[in-house]
C-alpha cells in the first residue's frame, strides 16, 4: 500500500472537525481537505522526507480527543515549568480554562484560545503557513481543534513569557492532537512565547502542530519550542515565520521526546534589517527518530541569519538535520551563518546531516559547517586530572556540548529545567545525577 | 612523598629526560628551575600522566606506589594535583560542577559520603573569598574567557578545595601581574603544611620571592645538575644558568 491509500482513513477520522466554525472557516478547512486529499502524507521519495519514513505513523489509527482536563490536574502540575504570568494549558490539544491564567496581560496584547475566538484570527490563519507545505500542514489546517491566537498591537511589550503548555495523556485510543498557534506582532511589539509539549510517560498520541508567526517592522519575538513528549508519542511540527523590516525572531528548539519527532522551521526574511537566530538541540535515546529541517529564505538585502544546531545521539537513535539557507537574487549584503555539530554516543546511533547553502546574489557573507565529533581530549585530561573518572568526565563534556545551546536560553526557570532534563537523559554511566 | 629515580623519557625518539633523580619529602617546598628546553615541562607532564611520552627507564614512586602504573584520576584521588601552565578552557562545564565532582571523587576514594550541598557551598564561598574571586564565577564555564591571572587563581582555588598531599605547580607564575602573583602566592603559602609537599616548576626567580622554597634544583639537558637552598636562586638571578652548566660539565 502506498501512503495515498491512507488518506481517506485520515480524512474520516477528522471528518467531525472539518465542519467546525463559521462559514469562512469551513471554506478554509474544506480547501485544506482537498489539498490533503491530493497531496497525502509525505512519502520518502520526497527529498525533504528522505530520512523520515512516516509509513508506520500513517497506518496507525487515531481518534479525536475528548475533553480530559478534569483528570489531568496532577499531570499538568507535574510537567509544568515554573513560569509566572500568562499561561494557556491544553490537555490533548483542548483548552483547559481551569488550568490557565490570562489576567496578567498588558493593554494591547490579545492572547486567546483559538477555538472560541476563531474570528479574531480570520486574517491570520493560513497566511504564513502554506497549506501545501506538507500533508501534515494541510491536515492541521483542515482539522485543527484548538490552539492560541496571540495578537500584539503596535508597541505592545509583554514582559512575562506567554506560556503555552500542551499536556498529552495516556489514552486507550491514541488521539490525534492538532493545535494551531498564531502569533502576530505589530510594529515594535515584543514578546516571548514558550510552546511546551510534555505529558504522561506512556502517552502514545500524535501531536501535529502548526505555528504561524508574523512580525511587523521592528517587532521582536523570542520563541521557545520545548518538546518533551513521551518516547511513544508521534510529534510533527512546523513553525512558519515571516519577517518585516528590522524585526528579530529568535528560536530555541529543544527536541528531547517522541518516538518519531519532526520539526520544520521556515523563515522568510522579507525586508532589510530582518534577523533570525535559530538555536537547536536534539537528544535521542533508544530508538527515537528526531528530525529537524530548517529553511531560511533571504528575500531582501541586509538580512541576517544565524543558526546553531547540536545533536546527541545514543543507543540506536537516529537524528536528521537539514539546514537550508537560500539567498535570493538581489539579496545583497546579507550575512548567514550556520553550524551543526553532533555527538554519537553509541556505534549504532546515526546522524544524517546536510547543511545546504544556495546563493543567487554575489555580495554576501556566508558560512556553514557540520561536524560529527569526538570530545576534546585536553578537556578530558583536565577533568580526569582532578579525580573525575573517565565516564563522568565524558558525561560532563557531553552535557557541556548541549549547554552551548542551552546556555542561550534566557529564562532561568526554562534553562535549569532543560539542563536537568538533558542531564537526566544522558547515559546512566555518566553518573551526572546529583551533580547537575 | 615522591621519589624520582634515574628517569629517562623520550618524545618521538628523542631523549628529553636523561636519568633524572629527585626526592621530595613531606612538608617540603621545592623549586625546579632551568633554561628553556631543559625538560621541565616533560617532567610535569610525566608526573601528571599525559600521553605521548615514552618512558625508557627509571621509576617514580609516590607514597610508596608506582606512580607510572596509576591512572590519571587515581593520582588525583591519592592527593597528587597538577596546577597547569596553560589551564584548559572547558566551555559548558560550570566551575561548580567540576569542583563538586572532583571533591566527591576524592571523598568516595577515602570512603567518605558525598558532601552535603550547604556544606559544599560554604566551603567554596570561603575559598573563593580567600582567592578574591567573585561568587558568580561558580556558574561560569571552567576557564572560559578568563584572563591569564584568573585561570591561575582558579588552579589554586581547586587546590584549596581538594587539599592535595603533593601539589605540582607548572609555571604557575607565568603571565601574572604583580597583584595576581601576590594572590596566587598567598593561596599557595596557605597550603604549606608539615604533611604536604609543593613542587614549583618555574622559569623566573620572581616567584621564589613570594613562595620561598626549602630546596632549589637546576634542571638542564634532562638532568638535575645542581641542588641547593634558597640562596641558589639569588646566585641564578645574578649570574644566569651558564656557570652551573659549566660547573656540572667539569
Amino acid at each position: 500500500m502506498s501512503l495515498m491509500d491512507y488518506t481517506d482513513q485520515w480524512l474520516s477520522v477528522v471528518q467531525p472537525q472539518i465542519s467546525q466554525g463559521s462559514s469562512w472557516l469551513a471554506d478554509l478547512r474544506q480547501g485544506a481537505v482537498e489539498q490533503f486529499a491530493t497531496q497525502g502524507l509525505p512519502h520518502a521519495r520526497l527529498e525533504n522526507w528522505k530520512y523520515t519514513d512516516v509509513k508506520a505513523l500513517a497506518k496507525r489509527e487515531f481518534v479525536l480527543p475528548k475533553n480530559a482536563a478534569t483528570q489531568a490536574d496532577a499531570l499538568v502540575a507535574e510537567t509544568s515549568l515554573a513560569l509566572d504570568g500568562i499561561r494557556l494549558v491544553f490537555v490533548n490539544g483542548l483548552f483547559s480554562a481551569a488550568h490557565s491564567q490570562l489576567d496578567a496581560l498588558p493593554k494591547g496584547a490579545n492572547v486567546l484560545p483559538l477555538a472560541d475566538n476563531a474570528n479574531v484570527a480570520k486574517t491570520l490563519l493560513g497566511q504564513v503557513a502554506a497549506a501545501n507545505f506538507s500533508g501534515f500542514t494541510a491536515l492541521n489546517l483542515a482539522a485543527w481543534q484548538d490552539g492560541v491566537v496571540i495578537d500584539l498591537a503596535a508597541n505592545t511589550v509583554v514582559e512575562m513569557p506567554i506560556y503555552l503548555q500542551f499536556v498529552s495523556t495516556e489514552h486507550t485510543d491514541a488521539c490525534l492532537i492538532q493545535p494551531r498557534i498564531l502569533i502576530k506582532a505589530g510594529v515594535y511589539a515584543q514578546a516571548t512565547v514558550v510552546e511546551h509539549f510534555a505529558g504522561a510517560e506512556e502517552a502514545a498520541n500524535f501531536t501535529n502542530v502548526v505555528t504561524e508567526v508574523d512580525l511587523a517592522d521592528g517587532a521582536q519575538i523570542t520563541h521557545y519550542k520545548l518538546q518533551q513528549e513521551s518516547v511513544h508519542q508521534y510529534h510533527i511540527a512546523s513553525l512558519h515565520v515571516q519577517q518585516q523590516r528590522d524585526s528579530r525572531f529568535t528560536s530555541h528548539n529543544i527536541c528531547l521526546g517522541g518516538k518519531l519527532a519532526r520539526q520544520d522551521i521556515q523563515v522568510e526574511l522579507n525586508a532589510e534589517g530582518a534577523e533570525v537566530n535559530l538555536n537547536g538541540l536534539y537528544l535521542g535515546n533508544g530508538r527515537q527518530h528526531l528530525d529537524n529541517h530548517t529553511l531560511v529564505n533571504h528575500n531582501a538585502p541586509h538580512t541576517n541569519s544565524n543558526e546553531d544546531y547540536k545533536g546527541i545521539l545514543n543507543d540506536r537513535s537516529r537524528g536528521v538535520f537539514n539546514g537550508r539557507v537560500v539567498v535570493h537574487k538581489n539579496a545583497q549584503k546579507i550575512e548567514a551563518h550556520q553550524s551543526n555539530g553532533n555527538l554519537l554516543l553509541s556505534d549504532k546511533a546515526e546522524i544524517d546531516t546536510k547543511p545546504e547553502l544556495e546563493i543567487y546574489a554575489d555580495d554576501v557573507k556566508c558560512s556553514h559547517g557540520s561536524t560529527t565529533g569526538q570530545l576534546d581530549e585536553n578537556a578530558l585530561f583536565a577533568l580526569r586530572s582532578r579525580g573525575l573518572d573517565e565516564a563522568m568526565a565524558r558525561g560532563l563534556l557531553t552535557l557541556a556540548f548541549a549547554n552551548e545551546v542551552i546556555d542561550r536560553i534566557e529564562i532561568p526557570a526554562v534553562h535549569d529545567r532543560i539542563e536537568l532534563a538533558v542531564a537526566g537523559r544522558l547515559p546512566e554511566k555518566f553518573n551526572l545525577k546529583g551533580l547537575v | 612523598m615522591l621519589e624520582v629515580k634515574d628517569l629517562r623519557v623520550s618524545v618521538e625518539g628523542k631523549e628529553i629526560l636523561k636519568g633524572l633523580n629527585l626526592t621530595i619529602n613531606a612538608g617540603e617546598v621545592h623549586a625546579i628551575m632551568g633554561p628553556n628546553g631543559a625538560g621541565k615541562s616533560t617532567l610535569s607532564a610525566i608526573i601528571a600522566g599525559r600521553e605521548g611520552y615514552e618512558i625508557t627507564g627509571g621509576s617514580i614512586t609516590y607514597l610508596g606506589q608506582d606512580l607510572l602504573e596509576m591512572d590519571i584520576e587515581e593520582r588525583a584521588r591519592e592527593g597528587l594535583l597538577l596546577g597547569f601552565q596553560y589551564p584548559v578552557e572547558i566551555p559548558g562545564v560550570k566551575n561548580v560542577y567540576l569542583l563538586k565532582a572532583a571533591l566527591n571523587a576524592k571523598r568516595k576514594h577515602l570512603g567518605l559520603p558525598e558532601i552535603e550541598a550547604p556544606e559544599f557551598m560554604k566551603l567554596v564561598r570561603e575559598k573563593l573569598a580567600f582567592m578574591k574571586m567573585d561568587n558568580s564565577f561558580l556558574h561560569r564555564s571552567v576557564n572560559e574567557g578568563f584572563s591569564g591571572g584568573e585561570k591561575k587563581r582558579n588552579e589554586i582555588l581547586q587546590m584549596l578545595i581538594l587539599e592535595p598531599k603533593l601539589a605540582l605547580l607548572d609555571e604557575i607564575d607565568s603571565g601574572l601581574d604583580i597583584d595576581a602573583l601576590k594572590i596566587v602566592s598567598h593561596g599557595v603559602n596557605s597550603l604549606r603544611d608539615a604533611g604536604r609537599s609543593i613542587v614549583m616548576v618555574t622559569h623566573y626567580q620572581r616567584l621564589l620571592d613570594y613562595i620561598v622554597p626549602d630546596h632549589i634544583h637546576v634542571l638542564s639537558d634532562g638532568k638535575i645538575i645542581k641542588s641547593g637552598d634558597k640562596s641558589l636562586a639569588l646566585a641564578l638571578e645574578e649570574r644566569g644558568y651558564d656557570w652551573v652548566i659549566e660547573e656540572a660539565a667539569q
